[in-house]
């Protein structure tokens, strides 16, 4: 997306200095994806290709009504189909739709090296600023729910804004406003946390007990929330993860290696210059081309270094 | 639908059975939803697949294709038994109380007068016992052996919850559960809506399906209220306003029907119509048929249709069978008996059953017009586009003129939609290439026509010379101008009984009760009469208000009839006219009137007192749980095996499918037997895609690109079938290659103690448009319909699955190949 | 190519290409893979155009630094092997610090400062190669899970810290002992800076009367 929210920033990729945050009174937004209430027609996905004019290719069949198979940097929204037998042997199909969470504490924009590639808004969006994004594939590695993809075609990662762009102008996301069943809801955090609340006491009174709100806190809760008939088993869903975070391995790539390194890399620059400055040059001597001509002159010598001035290797 | 769409939200239960409603419709399914959140409704889907409905469902059943009768007179004997019928509304609104004649009967799957030879029954002894003044004999006490009630009780006692598992294949505990679910509707309070569609049409006993589930509902006491109703969810934006205009080889607009050779005289033909009540002091609508017959006639003729000319009755076609059905059309065209077909918005080479013979079919006509936005599978019929179209272009001498014409967002007009609403809508794009508007074609064909008549003569010049053509280009009729013509208008100044003039010449009438049978007024559609008034265009209202959020919404857009938007509304109300449900009226007697959100179904100041009826359309005023002679295969539905099927019929061995539906004899020799095909074919369509269009549309390409089967996991196991792999998959007529989806959302149903697999068919894929090339799923299908409508038996059928590799890959690129295997463009297709 | 009268060859030309190649492409990966590790050295990115372009050419960078230091390691491995002498050389660190290399054990070919900056990069590049390949995005980044790559991710910077360095230390010490530039640049030291830095090398030039780079055994005086 287009750079048109700087000011809105919050966290920028690869930048140490405080983003700007001239507005202050930016609400907290999330979507709210009642699983419950989905009915699995695509129509967020169609519309997400509709809005951000993405195409990705046509695929074959390969057993399983995603389609596309996978997210891709075309497909940015993907329903997932999980078809679930409990114990008891009780069918049912659970339908997710899947996408960037736009984690409060984003993996991805930990992970990213350029500077501003990845910013996040003070709504809380999390958003690939594309021309700024060098197509290293770090924040693929950041993220704890696998979302991003890297286009083989311009070699830049992509993924939901969560239409930063239409939310930017006080419109709700494409597959917000195109959901036929109301399954996907746009809102302030809090409003939609409100409502995720009636809508799992009522599941709850239809007998789905374990019901709840998925908001995992291991990444600072997410600004796409689910609610869940299953929420004490949420990999049910096609693999939503049970408690997200970010990687340990990134936690220290992006954590202590990066100091330490810059310690360590200073450090031996410093040790050189101060080497330099205590030791000075260790320069070769009259002395010592003098004790190794007459080493060469040595009745057993009979070559001395490039006789002709000339040598061969 | 009886009711709407938002009133679906008023639901206490919903029911999707024959159908699919989430999948197929989406955007309507939210009132489900909504049901479930603000009304905590029950949603009960039974389908032989766990579908996307299902999967938001807190019941499912599954059930074998083809055997929703059985279910559903089980269901029947459950509230029976178990006393769970409305008995108030049950007693004075349907005709439970009436007594058939003696003589009416029913054995081994027979009732009385049926004619093997014919495949036809002789329907006098299906009808009440009249009195001295012609009206029907009613029991109200119930005690007569042959009260309508008591026979019914009778006819579905055999279905017992066994019974019903034994043929359905649904668990004797769900199927239970469900019961109980629907007997929970039968409070007055309460309310069931049943959401169907083709999964009950597309059936040799589609109709009966149909009227298996409104006894149900009325036995419940379900119609007329809110979150009630028989709700059709209509497969096409406009399909409801397709049936509305008579574009039924049997209809004339409105309803009205097309006069068969029998009927010589217009007198002949209106006295079947004009239906005399069957009960004292009853309302019976049809008594207007007349008004509605001069009007439409004033409308097709204008001034050439006169008095003296009987409305210029003779004109009009006569029919010399029961209707030229799309079955009989193409096997007359089969037959070469039928040389030329004009196929206009219809793919029959997808959408009809037996695509073998549909090709064989068209490639025996002199010419084919077809008259498309798309580039449909239709049009390319004799093109060889490899395994999926193997036509031979130089054995085919048909004539294939294409005429692209802009699709809906491309032109004005109004769509009719589920809910009998007449929704105008407002052209956003111009045309592409050459396309061009319907009206601008068919005008051009009229005109074309009208000159050879009128220089050539011909047997019967008439009715074309004297056709009404009144617009203001001719050459391209504007879809405002023939939205007004079918509401109609006042040819001279109309008064009322004082005498004040209430319309004057020219003006639109405010509704169908203005119509007069002297020719003093004309209507093209009666039903449609008041969607355009002196008022303006109603059906362009977008005032989406609600009161009281009752799912009325009255001033959006219009709905016909009158903009009713629940028939039958005076059933919402008891005998006092108080609503059952004091929490959802529709319509409520206030002493002096029926007022409510809706327009009454009903004399508007007709007092409850007066005892008539609510279904007015209806003779005796009551909702039928005894057809009477509408229904050809008997007055109460009874389970027929569709005509492949691989259970015996165990109620009546002998009489296995629907004795009164018509096969003609090649296709009976083209039915598999279970031997050979051993599993249930099924087909339907995918939330993903529309029908045969979107196949064409890349976006919709991508989420559904290529043609499977759903197959269970243990049929997979069976054949050694492999998730995504392909597989052949026959019936009699044809075979399909394509992936196989092996799914646990479709399980063996154990029929009659043997596990019987199904084998689910989508349909979206042909050999044009930009999705992958598929063979279509009517490859497979009978060619057989149902009994009274001869809509195609599409929902049931028997089918051989076995693993295969992948079809010849044909070039697609490179668009079809000539004789010689040598891609051509479609450039030699003609042109007018 | 030409060296001074009474010389010693130090370095062939091939062996200073290579060693060249080596060199730029490591520096260029430095440059680049500091600036995708660090937001401080971001701006390095601009020396390649643009961080697409920098992102784009590092792995090949890799590659190519990989196959070059294949033909330095061929060329040097033998004369980088351990001995007693380098240990002995390893325990007057301090005096070899101090500039004081009369007090230091004479060596061979290498010091054993420059054996450990040999089989670190010997030891590192190889490593970095691998994981470099494992999160080379563009060819690669479907081929192994995310979890292999963020463990491949994380070695790899590890490894490129541990790279830089040793290359500190080894440029560091290219500087700090005079002479030894030129050794790397033209090829030759004088007599006196192998006596001085590497006396045993120098003693067997001597003796095998070769100008150099002889190895430390058994190689002939060769007539050129």
């Amino acid at each position: 997306m287009a750079d048109l929210q700087s000011q809105d920033y919050i966290r920028r990729s690869a930048t140490n200095l405080t983003p700007p945050s001239v507005r202050h009174h930016e609400l907290e937004v999330a979507k709210l994806i009642d699983v419950s209430r989905c009915i699995g027609c695509k129509a967020c996905q169609s519309a997400c290709m509709e809005w951000n004019n993405l195409r990705p290719e046509m695929e074959e069949f390969h057993g399983a009504y995603e389609n596309p198979h996978d997210l891709n940097p075309g497909t940015w929204t993907l329903m997932r189909f999980a078809e679930y037998e409990d114990e008891q042997g009780n069918l049912e199909w659970l339908i997710r739709k899947d996408g960037c969470m736009h984690c409060e504490d984003p993996g991805c924009l930990k992970a990213c090296p350029a500077p501003g590639a990845i910013v996040q808004y003070a709504n809380g969006i999390v958003d690939f600023i594309s021309e700024n994004c060098i197509g290293c594939g770090y924040c693929v590695k950041g993220c704890p729910f696998n979302i991003p993809r890297i286009s083989a075609q311009d070699h830049k990662s992509y993924k939901c804004t969560l239409c930063s762009d239409r939310v930017g102008v006080g419109l709700e996301p494409a597959c917000v406003k195109t959901c036929p069943t109301g399954a996907i809801m746009f809102g302030s955090k809090d409003d939609m946390k409100d409502w995720a609340g009636e809508r799992i006491a009522e599941l709850k009174e239809r007998g789905f007990q374990n019901a709840g709100l998925y908001d995992p806190p291991e990444v600072g809760g997410t600004h796409v929330m689910y609610v869940l008939h299953h929420a004490d088993k949420p990999s049910l869903y096609s693999g939503l993860p049970d408690k997200p975070h970010i990687s340990a391995l990134v936690g220290a790539w992006k954590g202590f290696l990066k100091p330490l390194a810059l310690a360590g890399l200073a450090f031996a620059a410093v040790s050189t210059f101060v080497h330099s400055i205590v030791s000075g040059p260790n320069e070769t001597t009259e002395e010592d081309e003098e004790a190794a001509r007459r080493e060469m002159s040595g009745p057993e010598m009979s070559g001395r270094g490039n006789s002709e001035g000339k040598g061969k290797s | 639908m009886t009711n709407t769409w938002q009133d679906i939200k008023n639901a206490n239960v919903v029911l999707v059975m024959g159908g699919n409603a989430a999948e197929a419709h989406p955007c309507g399914f939210k009132w489900v939803i909504e049901a479930k959140i603000e009304n905590k409704a029950k949603l009960v889907v039974v389908d032989p697949r766990f579908t996307r409905t299902a999967s938001v469902a807190d019941v499912y059943a599954p059930i074998r294709p083809g055997t929703d009768i059985a279910f559903l007179s089980g269901v029947m004997r459950y509230l029976l038994e178990n006393d769970a019928i409305q008995h108030a509304y049950v007693k004075a609104y349907t005709n439970a109380s009436l007594i058939v004649k003696e003589g009416f009967g029913f054995e081994d799957g027979l009732f009385t007068g049926y004619n093997e030879e014919k495949r036809s029954y002789d329907k006098s002894s299906w009808d009440y016992e009249l009195d001295e003044q012609g009206y029907a004999k009613s029991d109200d006490t119930w005690q007569h052996p042959r009260c309508v009630i008591n026979l019914l009780k009778q006819h579905v006692a055999r279905y017992t919850p066994e019974l019903v598992s034994r043929i359905c294949g649904t668990p004797q505990d769900k199927y239970l559960e469900i019961c109980k679910i629907f007997a929970s509707t039968a409070a007055p309070d309460k309310a069931l809506t049943s959401l169907f569609a083709l999964g009950w049409t597309q059936h040799s006993v589609g109709a009966q399906n149909i009227r298996a589930m409104a006894m149900v509902q009325l036995l419940l006491g379900n119609i007329g209220v809110a979150g009630g109703g028989m709700n059709a969810l209509r497969g096409h934006s406009n399909i409801q306003g397709l049936t509305d205009v008579g574009l039924m080889s049997n209809l004339l607009p409105g309803y009205m029907t097309i006069p068969k050779d029998s009927d010589v005289t217009l007198d002949k033909y209106l006295e079947t119509k004009q239906f005399k009540p069957l009960r004292p002091g009853q309302t019976s609508y049809w008594q207007n048929y007349r008004k509605f017959f001069v009007s439409f006639q004033k409308a097709l003729y204008g001034d050439a249709a006169k008095a003296e000319n009987n409305w210029a009755y003779d004109w009009l076609p006569k029919l010399d069978v029961d209707g030229y059905d799309v079955l009989r059309a193409f096997e007359r065209m089969d037959n070469g008996q039928m040389n030329g077909y004009i196929c206009q918005g219809f793919n029959p080479m997808q959408a009809f059953p037996d695509r073998g013979k549909i090709r064989r079919s068209l490639s025996k006509l002199k010419y084919l017009v077809v008259i498309d936005p798309l580039d449909t599978e239709t049009a390319n019929f004799w093109q060889d586009y490899g395994p999926q179209n193997p036509s031979k272009p130089a054995e085919i001498q048909t004539e294939v003129f294409q005429l692209p014409t802009t699709c809906f967002a491309e032109e004005e007009g109004s769509l009719v939609n589920s809910a009998r609403w007449l929704q105008w809508h407002w052209k956003a794009a111009d045309a592409p290439g050459e396309a061009k508007p319907d009206l601008w074609i068919m005008a051009g064909l009229y005109h074309r026509l009208k000159s050879m008549y009128a220089k050539d003569g011909g047997a019967f010049p008439a009715p074309i010379l004297n056709l009404s053509w009144s617009y203001a280009d001719p050459a391209e009729p504007q879809p405002a101008e023939l939205a007004r013509e079918m509401n109609g208008r006042a040819l001279v100044d109309i008064k009322d009984d004082t005498g004040a003039v209430v319309l004057k010449a020219g003006q639109q009438l405010d509704g169908f009760a203005q119509l007069r049978d002297d020719g003093t007024t004309m209507s093209g559609c009666w039903i449609f009469a008041g969607s355009w008034t002196e008022k303006g265009n109603q059906m362009a209202r977008r005032d989406a208000s609600d009161p009281r959020d009752a799912g009325i919404a009255p001033n959006w857009a219009w709905a016909w009839p009158a903009n009713r938007r629940i028939l039958y509304n005076r059933a919402s109300a008891d005998l006092d006219g108080k609503a059952w449900n004091p929490h959802k009226p529709v319509i409520q007697w206030n002493g002096s009137k029926w007022v409510g959100f809706d327009v009454p179904d009903y004399g508007p100041t007709v007092k409850p007192q007066d005892g008539v009826g609510p279904f007015i359309m209806n003779q005796e005023g009551q909702g039928r749980l005894f057809a009477r002679g509408l229904m050809v295969e008997g007055p109460f539905p009874e389970h027929y095996e569709p005509f492949e099927s691989p259970a015996e019929n165990v109620l009546h061995p002998k009489v296995k499918s629907n004795p009164a539906a018509r096969v003609f004899p090649n296709d009976r020799k083209a039915m598999g037997t279970a031997q050979d095909f051993p599993y249930v074919g099924t087909t339907y369509r995918l939330t993903e895609h529309f029908h045969y269009w979107t196949k064409h549309a890349l976006i919709n390409a991508i989420l559904q690109p290529e043609e499977f089967v759903e197959i269970g996991e243990a049929l997979a196991k069976e054949k050694g079938i492999e998730q995504g792999g392909w597989v052949k998959v026959s019936s009699k007529r044809g075979q399909v290659i394509c992936k196989a989806f092996v799914t646990k959302r479709i399980k063996p149903l154990m029929v009659d103690g043997k596990p019987t697999h199904v084998i689910g068919c989508p349909i979206h894929w042909g050999f044009t448009g930009v999705a992958r090339k598929g063979y279509g799923a009517n490859t497979l299908t009978p060619f057989v319909g149902d009994a009274n409508t001869n809509t195609p038996e599409f929902k049931a059928f028997l089918l051989n699955i076995e693993k295969t590799s992948a079809p010849p890959a044909v070039d697609v690129a490179q668009g079809p190949r000539d004789a010689q295997g040598v891609p051509k463009s479609l450039t030699k297709v003609g042109s007018l | 190519m030409s060296y001074p009268k009474g010389t010693l060859v130090r370095n062939s030309t091939a062996t200073r290409l290579n060693h060249w190649i080596t060199g730029i492409c490591f520096v260029l990966l430095t440059l680049s893979g500091l600036a995708m590790f660090h937001p401080v050295f971001f701006w390095l990115s601009n020396l390649f155009g643009s961080g697409q372009w920098m992102r784009a050419v590092h792995p090949w960078l890799g590659v190519t630094l990989m196959v070059s230091f294949i033909g330095l390691f061929v060329q040097f491995w033998r004369d980088n092997l351990w001995n007693r002498d380098d240990t002995a050389w390893a325990k007057k660190l301090d005096r070899v610090m101090a500039n004081d290399e009369e007090h230091v054990p004479p060596v061979g070919r290498f010091n054993a400062g420059q054996k450990v900056v040999f089989w670190g990069m010997a030891l590192i590049i190889p490593v970095l190669f691998v994981t470099g390949i494992l999160i080379w995005e563009v060819y690669f980044g479907a081929a192994t899970s995310i979890e292999t790559q963020r463990v491949a991710v994380l070695i790899h910077s590890m490894g490129a810290i541990g790279a830089i360095l040793i290359w500190i230390t080894h440029v560091y010490a290219a500087i700090w002992v005079k002479g030894s530039m030129r050794a790397m640049l033209h090829g030759w030291v004088t007599p006196g800076w192998a006596h001085r830095h590497h006396r045993k090398w120098f003693r067997g030039l001597v003796a095998s009367g070769s100008p150099g780079p002889t190895p430390t055994s058994t190689a002939k005086f060769r007539e050129h």
